[in-house]
């Protein structure tokens, strides 16, 4: 072998440990023996699944019950986000009407602002609704949230799609919704599948909004559970951290595999057609 | 034969609905009735107090008041309150004035074709008409409702925060705001305390931008050339495991490397040590903070980039390469030549979005450092604090609305001034012709 492919195997040995060293550590910690950051070695010298049975018997966390509410709010996030998305990019893409191009603009320019510019607002108005520490109200948010944020990768996608297929339909005599659901919708799989992977890991590691607006422990998901964990000083949990952490990975770890080209589409076109 | 168009409109303008009643479309002209009478009714007793409210955000204040023998605070106008309602009363009155003139529209419409000879629609047709004809609108309305309550109005109202002098100590119920213009705009440039937390925290963010989106990219090229050479063997194995930074939920990962890293008890201060290393302050020094968020960035963002790149090497055709080499090109002259301006060519889009992107990294910061450490004389900010990390402890923490407002108007500028320039390029709107 020639010393430059030698190198070159070095370097990706290199790389690959420094990938996935972080995550062999959190799962390393979280079998330790003990609460503490500190370990004399990588692998613990003796496993324990304490900390795991401790996250759904411990009275202090209510590990289950948010990994309830975060299993809710995703997936009824996922699905209203998702539903909005394909309809308003669909009647973007494929419909000239009056104010479309007033509306492009608007949610162009409402995606460059920061995202929790309108926190405040939101706050006020959730409060006069009385709709603080719900779960629908986050719900709302995340769904809106993600129609504004998607809906330029969905028309990009339409935009992929001839026009023939559906003008077929219609010439037969099928109306609107028939096309929409008959010929679109089978179609946009690809789309539909970046867009839910998105609005779903998105709602399941969200902590910002959930904290803002979930207040009692029995209501928060899992993202405000962990980083409450560790974020208040003198926490002296780490490994339950460690184990609670695993725990809110496997679900996005597993769909990110799974779902890797789509997502790998997603991102180029959100990039390159807008 | 009477015109009925010139009738039926003008019944119309007289009040919603009775055009459509005087064309004999009952159930719609029964419904423009209600909404009419709704939203006239709602005018008549909020609108004008609403929008009293929003110009001059209250003018009773608190005050004390004798209650027989004991002094109470008695709350005066809420002025936050009063912004919010007559903002949403200003837009539900913008909604109804909308129907109103389509409702004048449609009786013209409808008498015009009774001039023709045609039978006015029944409703089920008429419904029919709209689902064929309008069928943009119908599908969009669901979605617009929720982007105008949920995105649109929060942001309408967060924006006129930034001219209200609304900051802690003045804060409602207690003080009644007022509108203060352009000062607060002003104030950040200007006074000395915040301007110099302004001109720092903005320089920053322009250099992590910069840097971030610089070595994630150049990183990710590399990576992906490197594993790209033809005597690479097993090249999805690898690709699989460098990807998996990238399948890691940002939340986890960045909270793990905040304790990896701690200067105490991280083991990587650990290894330091048994080297005879001394400890590194990883996060707790301002330089070093600033170098460790940025390779940190690195591990999140280089996985995405490779994935991108790798694809983009494998539709570069093989015999550009083959017909270099019989020329007597080196590797490096391939590179430079072939690969990079093959490579740039289709991810520069991505680069504007991701230095946009990361103008705006909020996790990165704020879950590894909270934007700390401390830099004596800054208001309410940290070394590694970027302008959104600073506008999010502005809102929360210190609550200074009005100042963080203003940070999030100038954040916009910045980002919008590199979209526009990127979307000009960009193939779907150039068809879509809605920025010249």
């Amino acid at each position: 072998m020639k010393p430059r492919i030698i190198l070159s195997y070095a370097i990706i040995l290199l790389l690959v440990c420094a990938a996935i060293y972080p995550a062999l550590w959190i799962v390393m910690s979280s079998f330790k023996v003990g609460d503490s950051l500190y370990s004399e070695s990588l692998i613990p010298k003796a496993l324990t699944f304490d900390h795991y049975k401790e996250l759904f018997t411990s009275k202090r966390h209510a590990y289950a019950t948010w990994y309830k509410n975060t299993l809710f709010i995703a997936v009824m996030s996922t699905i209203i986000g998702s539903f909005l998305t394909l309809l308003g990019s669909y009647a973007i893409a494929r419909f000239r009407f009056y104010g479309r191009k007033q509306s492009l603009m608007v949610m162009l320019v409402m995606n460059m602002f920061p995202g929790f510019m309108a926190m405040i607002a939101i706050f006020i108005l959730l409060l006069q609704l009385n709709m603080l520490d719900n779960h629908w109200a986050l719900i709302l948010v995340y769904s809106s949230g993600a129609f504004i944020t998607n809906v330029f990768v969905a028309k990009g996608f339409y935009d992929t799609i001839p026009r023939s297929l559906e003008e077929a339909a219609r010439i037969d005599g099928a109306s609107h919704f028939t096309v929409f659901y008959r010929v679109i919708l089978p179609l946009s799989t690809p789309m539909l599948t970046y867009i839910s992977l998105v609005v779903f890991s998105g709602s399941w590691v969200d902590f910002i909004f959930a904290r803002l607006i979930l207040r009692s422990q029995d209501k928060i998901t899992l993202a405000v559970g962990l980083y409450n964990m560790v974020s208040q000083r003198n926490s002296t949990e780490f490994t339950l951290f460690a184990a609670g952490a695993v725990l809110l990975s496997i679900p996005v770890f597993v769909l990110y595999f799974w779902l890797q080209k789509y997502l790998v589409e997603g991102l180029t076109a959100g990039a390159s057609k807008g | 034969m009477p015109n009925h168009a010139i009738r039926a409109s003008l019944l119309s303008v007289l009040f919603m609905g009775f055009g459509q009643l005087y064309n004999r479309q009952v159930i719609k002209g029964l419904l423009l009735l209600l909404i009419g009478a709704t939203g006239l009714t709602a005018s008549i007793l909020y609108l004008f107090d609403n929008i009293h409210g929003l110009i001059t955000l209250g003018d009773q204040s608190r005050q004390l008041v004798k209650v027989g023998k004991v002094v109470k605070a008695v709350d005066g106008d809420h002025s936050i309150f009063m912004m919010v309602q007559g903002l949403i009363s200003l837009l539900a009155f913008l909604g109804w004035l909308g129907i109103y003139l389509l409702n004048i529209r449609d009786s013209y419409i409808v008498g015009k074709r009774r001039v023709g000879g045609f039978k006015p629609n029944n409703f089920k047709q008429s419904v029919h008409h709209v689902l064929e004809r309008n069928f943009a609108y119908v599908i969009l309305f669901i979605p617009f409702i929720f982007a105008l309550f949920l995105n649109i109005l929060p942001l309408l109202f967060s924006i006129l925060i930034a001219f209200t002098n609304y900051a802690a100590p003045v804060l409602p119920p207690a003080n009644l705001l007022d509108w203060v213009g352009f000062e607060t705009f002003k104030n950040l440039v200007t006074l000395k305390t915040w301007s110099r937390t302004f001109y720092g925290v903005f320089t920053w963010t322009i250099i992590w931008a910069v840097l971030s989106t610089a070595t994630t990219f150049i990183g990710g090229i590399l990576v992906a050339v490197l594993i790209n050479q033809r005597e690479i063997k097993l090249k999805r194995v690898w690709r699989t495991l460098l990807i998996i930074p990238f399948a890691i939920p940002n939340l986890v990962s960045l909270l793990v490397f905040r304790n990896l890293l701690n200067t105490e008890f991280g083991p990587i201060n650990q290894y330091l040590s048994w080297f005879g290393l001394g400890q590194l302050p990883w996060l707790t020094d301002p330089m070093w903070a600033r170098v460790t968020v940025i390779g940190v960035n690195m591990w999140l963002g280089i996985p995405v980039i490779m994935i991108l790149v790798s694809g983009i090497l494998t539709t570069i055709p093989r015999d550009m390469y083959e017909s270099a080499e019989v020329d007597g090109a080196t590797k490096w002259q391939l590179f430079r030549k072939i690969t990079m301006p093959m490579v740039m060519f289709s991810t520069a889009p991505v680069l504007i979005m991701q230095f946009a992107g990361n103008i705006n990294n909020f996790n990165v910061i704020f879950l590894l450092t909270d934007g700390n450490p401390l830099v004596s004389g800054y208001q309410y900010a940290g070394a590694t604090d970027l302008l959104v990390t600073w506008l999010y402890k502005l809102t929360l923490t210190n609550r200074q609305y009005n100042f963080s407002a203003v940070i999030g108007i100038i954040i916009f500028v910045l980002v919008a001034t590199l979209s526009i320039y990127n979307y000009r390029k960009t193939r779907s709107y150039r068809e879509d012709d809605i920025i010249q």
